[in-house]
């Protein structure tokens, strides 16, 4: 062996060595700040996790763009859904009445919110974009109590570190982290342009989650269960999406 | 190349690769392309692939485009693609809806991105360290004047195989091109692509104001895509016209014929 290729062989080897030592440093900051993302697994795991990585260190105070009164478009999308079911149309014949939205989990309140009660609360508006995986778009005015409000009221723990919501529509379930659900930005949606939210659009209430795609703005909300473990939801991927073979985290 | 190649053939049989019969190539101890130029070629290869698949798979779901900030079905488009799609959201006058393919074509685009970019920055570093763009992609000085890029631009449009020397410097149609592709092309396609990620425009809005709003960018997005598709149809048809075997020769082993030693 001579010295140069000994050389190289050291240098390589120590290269390696901090290499590999500094992908477990990392891992471990990353999992101890939050930056892991409940999907991080599997073949498409290492994306994922630089993609929500990264975002979580850029956008965790951002917010999404907001327009001006003249930009909201003329024809809200209503975009197709399944059939709805029957539990649904029951509830919108007697005009959601008797629809209740659920907190439960790491809260000292449990509660059942009526559509009445959710818009007795401080009333906030904004306008953003709903911008669908697919690739179309639009623009409307967004009316809702902030996410943050209904936790504030039920009391969410401070150790909670997922908000898991739910559609009275069968296997559609998403959830955030604290940093979108503390958002300012993120509503229990009843209403839009003005009017109350229609079904179309995911009326009674939809999550409103403007930084990502129209995916994690589930409509037809009637359950937040509050965690600090996803794996106990569904297969333990964070939502029904990574289950169909979609990013939990949708910020891009 | 062509008759200096087949006439070397036999001889680096019976002649050691040292002898002086071929004074212009064994002269060259270098490789024609670096290691890292040569690995960051292919990953970026393979990332381009899986990107323009994966592209063209999340195009389907919604084959039409817009300007401006929105568009939906509801909104007249700029144009359409006469392809079906793959929901049945899109009216596109096909009785059909194709299977939904949009879960792992997002997800593999986003990963060859990450992959891509990363790759790319690896090269952009070592290309200004290395000296690899000043030497290999900056036309020379003497190259700049009106008429050897007159006459590089005529050798070029005649279709003239190029000659052995050329075999080791790029001339200045691919310097210009690869140039216009690294630093113009690449870069466009990643910020008009990040222009879309409601995330990343949620920490840098300008991002996507400057195109003109979200489907604007969308749209340039698709064009500089196909912008980069034809480069890399010119591109392969140029490898082939110079000599398929000893391009790719050097680009994955750096040596330009069997008989030279690179390294």
């Amino acid at each position: 062996m001579t010295d140069i290729s000994r050389r190289k062989l050291i240098t390589t080897g120590l290269a390696a060595a901090a290499g590999v030592s500094g992908l477990g440093v990392a891992a471990h900051l990353a999992k101890k700040y939050g930056l892991v993302p409940p999907d991080h697994g599997g073949l498409y795991g290492l994306g994922e996790t630089l993609t929500y990585a990264s975002q979580r260190l850029l956008t965790r105070h951002s917010f999404a763009r907001e327009f001006s009164r003249s930009q909201i478009s003329e024809r809200p999308l209503p975009n197709e859904i399944a059939p709805l079911s029957d539990a649904f149309k029951r509830l919108q014949a007697g005009n959601f009445a008797d629809w209740r939205l659920t907190v439960d989990g790491m809260v000292d309140r449990p509660t059942a919110f009526s559509i009445d009660r959710l818009k007795s609360y401080p009333s906030r508006s904004q306008i953003t974009e709903l911008a669908c995986e697919e690739g179309w778009s639009y623009v409307a005015e967004w009316n809702g109590v902030p996410l943050s409000h209904v936790l504030d009221l039920v009391g969410a723990h401070p150790q909670a570190t997922h908000v898991v919501y739910l559609s009275i529509e069968p296997d559609w379930w998403e959830s955030m982290d604290m940093a979108d659900a503390l958002h300012p930005q993120t509503f229990l949606t009843y209403g839009m342009n003005g009017n109350d939210l229609p079904v179309g659009n995911g009326g009674p209430v939809r999550i409103r989650l403007p930084r990502q795609l129209g995916y994690k703005n589930v409509k037809f909300i009637t359950h937040l269960t509050v965690t600090n473990d996803l794996k106990k939801f569904g297969k333990g991927l964070g939502s029904a999406s990574p289950e169909g073979g979609y990013a939990w985290y949708a910020g891009i | 190349m062509s008759t200096l190649e087949s006439a070397q053939v036999p001889l680096a049989d019976s002649v050691p690769s040292s002898a002086p019969v071929l004074p212009v190539t064994t002269a060259r101890t270098t490789p024609r392309h670096s290691a890292l130029v040569r690995i960051t070629h292919w990953i970026t290869t393979l990332c381009f692939f899986a990107l323009l698949i994966t592209g063209g798979e999340i195009v389907v779901s919604h084959p039409r485009f817009y300007w401006g900030e929105t568009g939906t079905i509801l909104t007249k488009p700029l144009f359409k693609i006469p392809i079906p799609s793959s929901r049945s959201l899109v009216p596109t006058g096909y009785g059909y809806v194709l299977p939904d393919q949009n879960g792992w074509s997002r997800a593999l685009h986003f990963q060859s991105a990450w992959i891509a970019v990363l790759t790319g920055l690896l090269y952009g570093i070592y290309g200004v360290f290395s000296g690899h763009f000043r030497k290999d992609l900056l036309p020379s000085k003497t190259d700049l004047s009106w008429r050897s890029f007159s006459a590089a631009l005529r050798h070029h449009m005649l279709f003239k195989r190029p000659d052995e020397e050329e075999a080791w410097s790029y001339n200045l149609p691919q310097r210009i091109t690869y140039l216009f592709v690294v630093f113009v092309l690449f870069p466009l396609v990643i910020w008009t692509g990040l222009a879309m990620s409601p995330g990343f425009v949620s920490a840098f809005p300008a991002t996507v104001t400057l195109l003109g709003g979200r489907q604007s960018a969308r749209t340039l997005h698709f064009f500089i895509s196909i912008a980069l598709l034809l480069f890399l149809f010119v591109h392969v048809g140029m490898v082939c016209f110079a000599g398929f075997r000893s391009r790719m020769r050097a680009m994955i082993t750096g040596r330009i014929s069997p008989g030279t030693e690179g390294q």
